[in-house]
């Protein structure tokens, strides 16, 4: 097996550990909170307030589930548009308060069903990339899965995007990209390999900033090798963003994406 | 001998040649070369020359789809516009194979060099940015450098207290740029941010299609969002819907008559009277950039 198709493998798999995990295993005192205000609350999306060594935050992650009962309650980690609204909800309370933000994503992509069209998939998706880019308060984005396009992007637009060892980031699904450019379905390795969809090919052009190793037993055995990682660097960095002037942070984080792009004049 | 002597309108071949583009590009209403064309809405075989410059089927009024050379003509003052960044063209970013090869044909077929064209034109008088996609250069799709024309044309606007207006048509981000084309939805999103936060107007206009990820970043931030009518508008593709849900699909759904319906367009406008909408909203609008100037 390819490199990357192993990573995509582990990244989803039922058996790895989901946000509410990453939540416990990281931070104290998590109060969840529900709703969008608009329509419903979102099973796809986990979102509150809670302790990181004693400093408030926000926290804000797709969810995915262990077992079939699991999944359904949580759509299989696919959110609906009021899921996205939720997160932007906690994201602008996070802003009135104070409040970092971090996000944990995890999801094959935003749904794609009926009622997500009629309430605008597309909207949601959009009114979040805006909105975050100006949130006047520090985001730090933390793929820990799969990272699957506009649905992992909608709350991706950070000061900080990190990922551990085998999480995936994509425009699509290896799946899709085979079948859709090459009318072949028995390619998805070859297209995971050329999508550069890895920490590591991530790392190098900079679309995300900083990669957590691994345990080797694997992360479901060994959660806290890379939880007590991951709290050491947020305990070490939020304080450093937290210090800085908001349109310093601002203007960074706009410059964080404005950058990407390979083109000839 | 005359007897069933009929008048020689379309060939059998051309027929044939017909159908295979259409098996490929269903709901495209294309106009093909010769005298003759036919409406894929109403199937109608149609006079080329009845055709105006609006791109309209005589027959039952389909919005044919236009490239942005046609758009500019019917929309901008005669003369008026003025091309940004004309010669930009895409590298590589993901090592695709053949994607020189691949944007050359596009180019070839399209005349253009990227899949949309930015500028700033004048609409009755009115100082306004403008962007316009177009759907014959591979689809539409968003890669690095329709990201970055569109972004410096926000950028443009924001600077000199400029509206824009932008005519969205899509199927989504550029694949074959891999990871890099959808960071152009974060890019120009935030460039939107800016603009919006400067207190200036942006008008989008949804024409047909759009959807995927231009749905998902600037097609849907437009502080007023008009669009063509029937035009196919949303996130997810029909058939990526279909193999999610198993279900049919509703008659008109993602058409530009739902979106309304569903609250997400203000107006869906004919394409005769847009220049005029246009004008008149830029007109309603024109203390805005200058009174925090």
């Amino acid at each position: 097996m390819s490199n990357a198709m192993n990573s995509v493998a582990i990244a989803r798999m039922i058996e790895r550990p989901n946000t509410r995990q990453f939540i416990k295993a990281i931070f104290d005192d998590f109060m969840e909170f529900h709703g969008d205000r608009y329509y419903a609350d979102d099973g796809a999306i986990v979102g509150g307030i809670a302790s990181l060594n004693g400093t408030p935050v926000t926290v804000i992650g797709v969810q995915k589930g262990h077992t079939l009962d699991e999944n359904v309650a949580c759509n299989f980690g696919c959110p609906n548009p009021e899921g996205y609204r939720k997160a932007l909800r906690l994201m602008k309370q996070a802003e009135k308060f104070h409040r970092p933000v971090i996000t944990f994503i995890n999801t094959a992509g935003a749904f794609c069903g009926i009622g997500a069209e009629e309430r605008g998939q597309g909207e949601a998706l959009a009114r979040n990339q805006m909105e975050m880019s100006r949130l006047k308060t520090p985001i730090i984005s933390i793929f820990i899965g799969e990272g699957g396009s506009g649905g992992a992007l909608a709350l991706a637009v950070a000061d900080r995007v990190w990922m551990l060892e085998h999480g995936m980031y994509s425009v699509l699904s290896p799946e899709g990209f085979a079948s859709i450019l090459w009318r072949d379905s028995s390619r998805v390795a070859e297209a995971a390999e050329l999508m550069k969809m890895t920490a590591r090919d991530l790392l190098q052009n900079e679309v995300i900033d900083k990669m957590f190793l691994e345990p080797k037993e694997g992360l479901e055995n060994n959660l806290e090798y890379t939880a007590d990682a991951l709290k050491e660097a947020l305990c070490e960095t939020i304080p450093k963003l937290q210090k800085k002037d908001i349109d310093e942070l601002l203007e960074e984080r706009y410059n964080r994406f404005r950058k990407f792009g390979e083109f000839i004049e | 001998m005359n007897l069933f002597g009929k008048k020689n309108y379309i060939s059998i071949e051309n027929r044939e040649r017909t159908k295979k583009v259409d098996k490929r590009k269903k709901a495209e209403p294309s106009i093909p070369d010769g005298m003759w064309i036919k409406c894929n809405t109403c199937k109608a075989i149609i006079y080329k020359k009845e055709v105006t410059e609006y791109k309209l089927c005589p027959n039952c009024d389909a919005h044919f789809r236009m490239n942005p050379a046609e758009r500019i003509a019917i929309t901008c003052d005669e003369g008026s516009f003025e091309e940004f960044d004309q010669n930009m063209h895409p590298k590589n970013p993901m090592n695709y194979p053949e994607y020189d090869q691949v944007i050359k044909k596009a180019q070839d077929k399209s005349g253009i060099k990227e899949a949309v064209v930015t500028g700033r034109c004048t609409i009755h008088g009115q100082k306004t940015v403008l962007a316009i996609m177009d759907s014959h250069f591979m689809m539409g799709s968003m890669g690095s450098v329709v990201g970055e024309k569109i972004t410096r044309a926000v950028e443009y606007a924001t600077k000199h207290r400029l509206p824009i207006i932008i005519f969205t048509t899509s199927g989504g981000a550029r694949m074959q740029e891999g990871i890099i084309s959808l960071m152009q939805m974060a890019k120009v999103s935030e460039a939107l941010g800016r603009h919006d936060a400067a207190g200036l107007l942006y008008v989008t206009v949804l024409t047909d299609p759009t959807t995927g990820g231009v749905t998902a970043s600037f097609a849907m931030l437009g502080d007023i969002i008009l669009s063509e009518p029937k035009a196919l508008i949303g996130f997810a593709g029909q058939r990526v819907i279909k193999g999610t849900i198993h279900q049919d699909l509703p008659e008109g759904f993602q058409r530009a008559e739902f979106q309304l319906e569903h609250g997400f367009v203000d107006r869906i406008v004919h394409r005769e009277k847009l220049r005029n909408e246009l004008g008149k909203i830029l007109r309603l609008h024109s203390q805005t950039g200058r009174e925090e100037a």
